[in-house]
């Protein structure tokens, strides 16, 4: 009889949920998940692109070219992208660009989930007074109209790389916050953090030990998309003059610049609007299938 | 009678719960008396306060809307109710430990059953990882769970309820507490799991010598296990005395209903009906006048609908609630 049940076990085909790790569960379900795949390779290709980049094509993305000559070349053989309005160097700029897109999209999608994630676990975990106060709080964040106020703060707290992570992670951690406490309104009623109590845990070790980690799938998915976000107002914000400073390339700074010859040039423009969509394509995709990879009934 | 140092001590502890329907006065004057190293059954109805008053011992009622509003609950010879939040913190799962009805939710999913059990250690206990983790697997030996180096690794899911409220005995022992709560252990489980937890508890009982307040709706489980055992109703213990007493001869009504309602095997085969105590508990917002058990009581008289009894020691260590407690 046993042998039997280990030979059907060797014969079948498919494994059974039992064979998996929970990582590994992700990951398969992850795999088979066709738009998630397309994000992950359109994110692979950009990665590739934006690291990989330099090594191949090493040209200095601020060097400029004198003269009438070197503005606004086509693609050749020495400018595979051409060159911009200073006669700069466009593919090296890509590379360059992206990098700092790409770092301001990550940090500040991260710091943001971290803001959002302490204010939501502070929230929901003590309730009553604490609670309403975050909560309204982050309502009142919430309804204020973002953009321009994104603009004002850019300009008081200056131009450069740092401030635009500050300024977004100031207007982003609103929406995780919402979501940790209804996580966590929900977590704190189980009995294991009943049985936490009861072995003598702090009200901190309880909140980051034993309810944070159990909110980390659903804000691994929220950060995830949230990198996309990022990039769109790193781009924004340096496009309206506030965020990455020339000489120094973001995609959104190179849109900028680009923006006076798209009658003249409108590749300039392509290039960089075509980066920053596929990028935030690329995390949204993936995002959308790590979300369904991580918890087929999870609603975002 | 029980000459045995007493551990834990409650007095007229009173927990109500300010609902937006009305105060729930969920434990309402409940004295019991657990001596060092005894066990004592708590047994009642849900919603008798059983629960509330485990909870209130190690004052985790959640607040609000409950409310410890008054007695006293002296734990080695201390008024725990008067302790600082902070030191009620150092005491549990140190001195007292308490073990949970589901063992399928009360492990965090995310950490190993060795990372937890070492937790509990080493909130109490000044010991590197080295040693905590020693001494994990040493528990998870002691409480009979097989191939303790390789569980020590294991997630929640990976186990059995049985196995799993196993762990929960383990992290509760952990810190070899005075006394162990245990509410409503075995009820999630099937019997014959229940059979072998209950085997591990008593085990380690005798092995230990720790107390242990059981609490449970099961007459089965009290009668393996407890020395002494109190009947709650509605917020109330109307009797208390040792477990051979309470089966021999229950005096108060509300026992002897519960007992009557129990199968026997002895008794010959007929087509008669279980007899059932008659009525619902009475809903905590209107409690009725008198004795609480009267509307249900077979031999309330007009006394028992006009004044609350007082509990009474009919025999040495035979405490009743009633005015008219039944002969033996």
């Amino acid at each position: 009889m046993a042998e039997k049940v280990i030979e059907t076990k060797k014969k079948g085909q498919r494994k059974s949920s039992d064979d998996y790790t929970y990582l590994g569960m992700v990951f398969h379900r992850l795999t088979r998940h066709k738009l998630a795949m397309v994000g992950a390779f359109m994110l692979i290709f950009i990665l590739l692109f934006v690291f990989a980049g330099p090594l191949i094509w090493r040209a200095d993305p601020n060097q400029q070219i004198e003269g009438l000559d070197g503005m606004f070349n086509v693609p050749s053989r020495a400018h595979p992208l051409g060159t911009d309005d200073y006669g700069r160097d466009v593919l090296a700029r890509m590379f360059f660009g992206g990098r700092i897109s790409l770092f301001i999209g990550f940090i500040s999608a991260i710091s943001a989930t971290l803001v959002g994630a302490l204010v939501g676990l502070v929230a929901g975990y003590y309730g009553g007074w604490a609670d309403d106060l975050l909560m309204r709080f982050t309502d009142a964040m919430l309804s204020i109209p973002t953009f321009p106020l994104l603009i004002a703060l850019a300009s008081v707290l200056g131009k450069g790389v740092w401030q635009i992570i500050l300024v977004i992670v100031i207007f982003g951690w609103m929406v995780d916050a919402r979501l940790v406490r209804g996580l966590v309104l929900s977590l704190k009623e189980q009995e294991y953090v009943e049985a936490a109590h009861a072995i003598g845990a702090s009200a901190n070790r309880i909140m980051w030990r034993h309810l944070f980690p159990n909110t980390l799938a659903v804000l691994i998915v929220s950060t995830t998309i949230g990198i996309g976000g990022a990039i769109i107002y790193e781009a924004s914000i340096s496009f309206l003059g506030f965020g990455v400073q020339a000489p120094f390339a973001s995609w959104g700074n190179m849109l900028q610049n680009a923006q006076q010859f798209i009658w003249n040039s409108p590749r300039l423009i392509i290039y960089p609007g075509l980066a920053i969509f596929m990028t935030v394509l690329g995390f949204n995709f993936f995002g959308d299938g790590l979300r369904d990879a991580i918890d087929p009934k999870l609603k975002l | 009678m029980d000459n045995r140092e007493v551990l834990v001590d409650i007095k007229n502890l009173r927990t109500f719960f300010y609902t937006e329907d009305g105060v729930v006065p969920a434990v309402d004057g409940i004295d019991l008396t657990i001596h060092r190293g005894e066990v004592v059954g708590l047994v009642g109805e849900s919603g008798c306060g059983k629960s509330v008053t485990a909870l209130s011992i190690i004052r985790l009622i959640p607040n609000p809307p409950g409310k410890i509003i008054g007695g006293e609950i002296f734990f080695h010879g201390e008024d725990l109710l008067k302790k600082h939040e902070e030191d009620m913190r150092m005491i549990r799962g140190d001195k007292i430990s308490m073990i949970f009805q589901e063992p399928m939710t009360s492990l965090n999913p995310v950490y190993t059953i060795g990372d937890q059990i070492s937790e509990a250690i080493t909130l109490h206990q000044k010991i590197d990882d080295v040693e905590a983790k020693k001494r994990t697997i040493e528990m998870l030996h002691l409480v009979g769970i097989p191939e303790p180096e390789r569980r020590f690794s294991q997630y929640p899911h990976e186990m059995s309820g049985g196995m799993r409220q196993r762990v929960m005995i383990a992290m509760a022992l952990s810190s070899n507490p005075d006394l162990l709560i245990s509410d409503e252990a075995t009820t999630a489980l099937d019997v014959t799991i229940q059979a072998q937890i209950l085997d591990l508890m008593r085990g380690l009982q005798k092995k230990l010598g720790m107390a242990i307040l059981i609490i449970t709706h099961n007459l089965a489980v009290v009668a393996e296990m407890a020395e002494t055992i109190a009947i709650a109703y509605a917020g109330k213990i109307v009797e208390n005395a040792s477990a051979k007493e309470i089966f021999k001869s229950p005096r108060h009504p509300y026992t002897y209903g519960l007992l009557q309602s129990i199968p026997k095997f002895t008794e010959k085969k007929t087509n008669e009906p279980l007899p059932a105590i008659e009525g619902m508990v009475p809903s905590p917002y209107h409690m009725p006048k008198g004795c609480r058990f009267n509307p249900r009581c077979p031999f309330a008289t007009e006394k028992c609908r006009e004044e609350e009894p007082e509990i009474v020691e009919l025999t040495p260590g035979h405490l009743v609630r009633c005015f008219h407690p039944i002969e033996p």
